[in-house]
């Protein structure tokens, strides 16, 4: 069986990063960096790996990606930089996420400072949440100069990257260091303070220049079927975090079923079958095309032997010696569209622990008492992530709406980025206000 | 089927494709293996008054993943005692007959020791002899190879010696190390020389070791200059080779040496002009076997062009290289990009926007570059046909310019001022 903590990412060996690094054209305008959503240029950090410059290499990906490491390792390339290689087409694609993944491994391995902050500038932003956008927020705020606190509800810094995704895919110690390159440039981090509960959001406010919301989202919503108590029913993300700080104690015996088929679900999935749960199997209440999850992590899922079951809606769940026993299921069907039940197919599965992996619910009562306005739960925000507040900014997941931007880290490393530059216009205006 | 066997000034073998005097033909059991695997001739390692060799030799040039793709060496001639390099030569030429064996000679520039080893050597059946004046390093601060080389008078006053003595055709090894390659090919001419081989090795100094600070390659922490070659150096051998068999006083059969590696630079050699080519860094690189694709190539390139004899193509580029100001002034072509075949990485653009006359047109249109030639002000200069990935996507297309040829000369008649 595949340990937990195996890497489903296989380092380069010394030659394939040769061969690799040569392989790439060198575009110009590269269509890959234009894929990136940090813009990280590629053909640069390649070409310098090419040339024996590893650390120029590793700054390259930084500089634009503060979330470089992780993301040379959750981005979903295929889509992405991968997606746009000009060779794609006639030949493989370079494999620019692992090449990324070599430099700053280099760099984590190497210890070597890439960054210094600039000179202080006297003013102070206050970052909440130190997830990807909060933490890239404050790298580049470091960067300009300003002073900036990290308050996380967490013990640790990195958000998802460090709770969120299992670890066979995002291992602890990278989201650390990656946060940790953040304290290192002189970051205050106020951990396990929840802003709104332990510290009055107003508060920040009055001691602070400038506010960046950047607090993510919350825990899976609820089915709302019957049995949903009941002992060995988890939040997918709940489960996930417990696995990865090596607090899960509970039992998911041999049947373990996922309701969902997100990005999220392929985790609690593959997590539930690599702790040696016999079989694991993905419920959905629609068909494989709908899933979210990407192409990849579908095709990881399946090489790790989980089952996937379409059309299939959770009716109750059902009680076996007080713990989740078996779940009642609908059948389900897609007519122009549209979702319906197939009444009379319905059927009952028995399971050992159920995870609800449908995605994630919205802070909506946090962000209104923020007193920012929101819709539908996300926080509104104009094309320089400025909220209907004056003075507070918001990135990441607490800005994504459906269809308009991408959940990923890469999305909120630059959403991080674009907070940055206009909390610095901000609170530079203020200081010639000020002056 | 094509006819492939070869005739440089009488010395004939089975194919063109011979080993030049070098590491690959330092001994019988070499020349052996070399044989059976089908090369044509050899020109033995050169034979004189053995040396002592340091370590290290070589040094290799890369270009990104390309190992090799030129080298320099610093050694010098055969280590080994004449006898014991004769009695090999016995052994192979007796095994192989039909092969070519061509020893390579290096002397003091006397006539006594020159006659004594012409006359030594040929006491064996050999073909020929290749007198090298062309080696750039240590021999040469001894007077001999290059020394002799650099010095017309010299080189014609040595094969004069040689052929006062020798029984078989003498061939002169040039050195490229040199200003106008026609000289001392003329002066061999005058010795009496029946052919001339180029291009030898050029000066050169591979590198240095940026950690170290030591050269490359370093004996001890020092190096000295060595000598060029592999398929970095053929476009220099082209020339001089070329050079020499358009030039009516030099009017002699030529081997050409440098960079051949494959049977398509074999192929250019013999267009301009070389009867045979020598093969050397290609076979340190791979070893012998390459002869197969050297053939092979070569053969199906004949038959399917129906040339039947080494003759049909030697020299059928020849003079085709001209001087500048006979080139056709009214000739235009400009870059046609394939918009099929294009992957659009842009490569073409920049060249030509920082490095040439700004004519290709980029457009980004959904989040692909779309590249055009600007034709009316493309200067026709090839740099972005170079610079693309893509084979045949950029070509270079004709465009009637409705004016007659015309060449600078020509033009430059006409007019009463001008300068180019």
């Amino acid at each position: 069986m595949t340990a937990l903590g195996d890497s489903i990412h296989k380092s380069l060996t010394e030659l394939e990063v040769k061969l690799e690094a040569n392989r790439c054209l060198y575009c110009y305008d590269a269509p890959c960096m234009n894929a990136c959503p940090t813009h990280i240029d590629v053909a640069s950090f390649i070409s310098k790996i090419a040339q024996g410059n590893i650390k120029g290499s590793a700054r390259d990906i930084l500089s634009a990606n503060p979330m470089g490491a992780s993301c040379a390792r959750v981005c979903p390339t295929d889509e992405l930089c991968e997606g746009a290689c000009v060779y794609r087409k006639d030949d493989s694609p370079i494999r620019i996420g692992d090449l990324q993944r070599f430099a700053v491994d280099w760099a984590m391995r190497s210890g070597d400072r890439l960054f210094e902050p600039g000179a202080p500038t006297g003013k102070h932003v206050a970052v909440v949440g130190g997830g990807p956008a909060g933490l890239s927020t404050a790298r580049d705020l470091r960067l300009k100069g300003h002073a900036v606190t990290i308050f996380d509800a967490h013990d640790e810094l990195g958000g998802l990257n460090t709770y969120g995704i299992v670890p066979f895919r995002l291992s602890t110690e990278v989201a650390l260091w990656e946060a940790q390159q953040v304290v290192e440039l002189g970051a205050e981090v106020r951990a396990g303070v929840r802003v709104g509960e332990d510290v009055p959001f107003e508060s920040l406010l009055d001691g602070f220049d400038a506010v960046v919301i950047a607090c993510g989202m919350g825990s899976v919503p609820r089915l709302g079927i019957d049995g949903e108590d009941l002992d060995g029913v988890w939040d997918a993300l709940d489960f996930i975090e417990r696995v990865k700080t090596g607090t899960f104690a509970g039992e998911l015996g041999d049947r373990v079923a996922v309701i969902g088929a997100g990005n999220t679900a392929i985790d609690a999935l593959t997590c539930a079958k690599r702790l040696g749960a016999e079989r694991v199997t993905a419920y959905y209440r629609r068909g494989e095309s709908q899933m979210s999850a990407y192409g990849f992590e579908y095709e990881f899922a399946k090489q790790e032997n989980i089952e996937f079951r379409f059309f299939c809606m959770p009716l109750r769940i059902l009680a076996r010696d007080g713990r989740a026993g078996a779940i009642e299921f609908a059948r389900t069907e897609l007519r122009q569209g549209a979702l319906r039940r197939v009444e009379g197919r319905e059927f009952v599965e028995p399971v050992t622990a159920v995870i609800r992996a449908i995605g994630q619910s919205r802070l909506e009562a946090t962000l209104n008492a923020f007193g920012v306005e929101t819709e539908s739960g996300v926080v509104r925000v104009d094309d320089d992530l400025a909220t209907t507040r004056r003075g507070v900014f918001a990135a990441g997941d607490c800005i994504y709406a459906k269809g308009t931007r991408e959940a990923m880290v890469v999305e909120a490393a630059e959403q991080g980025k674009l907070a940055a530059r206009s909390v610095d216009a901000y609170v530079n205006a203020e200081r010639r206000n000020d002056g | 089927m094509a006819d492939l066997r070869s005739n440089l000034a009488g010395i004939v073998s089975p194919n063109p494709f011979w080993l030049a005097s070098a590491p690959p033909t330092n001994s019988g059991y070499q020349v052996m293996r070399a044989f059976e695997a089908g090369w044509g001739g050899v020109v033995w390692k050169t034979l004189g008054t053995p040396i002592t060799n340091v370590t290290s030799r070589f040094a290799g040039l890369n270009y990104k993943q390309n190992k090799m793709v030129a080298m320099n060496n610093i050694e010098l001639i055969t280590d080994r005692p004449l006898d014991e390099n004769l009695a090999e030569i016995r052994e192979c030429k007796r095994a192989f007959p039909d092969r070519a064996i061509v020893a390579s000679l290096m002397e003091v520039c006397e006539q006594k020791p020159w006659w004594e080893l012409v006359k030594r050597v040929q006491e064996e059946d050999i073909d020929g002899f290749e007198l090298n004046f062309g080696c750039p390093h240590g021999m040469s601060e001894r007077g001999m190879g290059a020394a002799v080389g650099q010095h017309p008078d010299l080189i014609e006053q040595v094969t004069a010696w040689v052929k006062e003595v020798a029984r078989v055709p003498v061939v002169v090894k040039l050195t490229p190390n040199i200003t106008d390659v026609r000289v001392p090919a003329r002066a061999a001419k005058s010795g009496g020389a029946d052919a001339v081989s180029m291009i030898n090795t050029i000066n050169s100094l591979m590198g240095v070791d940026i950690d170290t600070w030591n050269p490359i390659p370093h004996v001890d922490g020092k190096s000295s200059h060595g000598g060029y070659c592999g398929p970095a150096v053929k476009p220099i051998a082209l020339n001089m080779v070329n050079e020499c068999a358009r030039d009516p006083l030099v009017g002699l059969p030529i081997s050409g040496i440098g960079g051949v590696e494959f049977w398509q630079d074999a192929v250019e050699f013999f267009l301009l002009g070389a009867s045979n080519v020598q093969v050397c860094t290609a076979v340190m690189h791979h070893g012998f076997r390459i002869i197969d694709q050297l053939i092979d190539g070569l053969q199906n390139y004949m038959d399917e062009r129906k040339l039947a004899t080494m003759e049909s193509l030697i020299g059928g580029s020849r003079d085709r290289i001209t001087a500048w100001d006979n080139l056709n002034l009214n000739y235009k072509i400009v870059a046609e990009i394939d918009q099929e075949s294009c992957i659009h990485c842009s490569k073409c653009y920049i060249a030509c926007e920082d490095a040439a006359h700004q004519c290709i047109d980029r457009s980004v249109i959904g989040g692909v570059a779309q590249l055009r030639v600007d034709q009316a002000h493309c200067v026709g200069c090839n740099l972005c046909m170079m610079v693309c990935p893509v084979d045949e996507c950029i070509t270079m297309v004709q465009v009637d310019t409705g004016l007659p040829p015309e060449s600078w000369k020509e033009r430059s008649r006409k007019t009463t001022v001008g300068t180019p």
